[in-house]
């Protein structure tokens, strides 16, 4: 078993992860639900680029997944304080 | 396969374990607080189990100081975000689920 087919069997079961938590994306009782399962399939999806990188022996493309996790973190953020308050911006009074 | 392509794949199939459990227990939980605690949890011991087989892999190296980096950033990250998360559902009043209501 070479190392190449380790990678492809880690990207396949990352892959049904990812299918499983869409799920409560499509039925989440709240928008929280949906929101949560959106932040955790984005994390999933930076392991699986680093796997596509290391499966394609372009090991370079790391750059990519660091982004995408401060693009994911910053977003789910905004969205739970948008959530929260029901702005984002309050000017002072 | 040497020694240690061996210890990557078994640290990569250990992390791939924790993310079908954490997917598992937020499908079969039945309330947003106990699923945002399986996705909290669950999602970041695999991922970084799975980056740190990679580091294994890839010895000591460049790209391996960058593996550190992003490991270490889902480590900081991802409690920072379940913990917004929550505190938004909490104050806008989410209900928590008793033992006797149905799922």
């Amino acid at each position: 078993m070479e190392m190449l087919d380790v990678f492809l069997a880690v990207g396949i079961l990352i892959t049904v992860s990812i299918l499983m938590t869409m799920y409560r994306v499509f039925r989440g009782p709240t928008t929280l639900d949906r929101l949560m399962a959106t932040s955790v399939i984005g994390t999933k999806v930076v392991v699986l680029l680093v796997v596509i990188g290391y499966l394609f022996e372009r090991p370079i493309f790391i750059d990519i997944p660091l982004t995408y996790a401060m693009l994911n973190f910053v977003g789910t953020l905004i969205v739970a304080k948008y959530i929260e308050r029901g702005e984002l911006w309050k000017p002072y009074t | 396969m040497e020694a240690l392509h061996v210890v990557s794949a078994l640290l990569m199939f250990s992390g791939v374990f924790f993310m079908i459990a954490g997917a598992l227990g937020i499908i079969r939980f039945p309330d947003f607080y106990t699923r945002l605690h399986a996705a909290g949890k669950c999602d970041t011991l695999g991922e970084v189990l799975i980056i740190l087989g990679f580091m294994v892999y890839e010895g000591f190296s460049f790209l391996s100081v960058k593996l550190l980096f992003l490991s270490f950033f889902i480590l900081l990250a991802n409690p920072v975000g379940t913990h917004a998360l929550i505190k938004a559902a909490y104050l806008t009043g989410v209900k928590m689920w008793k033992k006797e209501e149905s799922r």
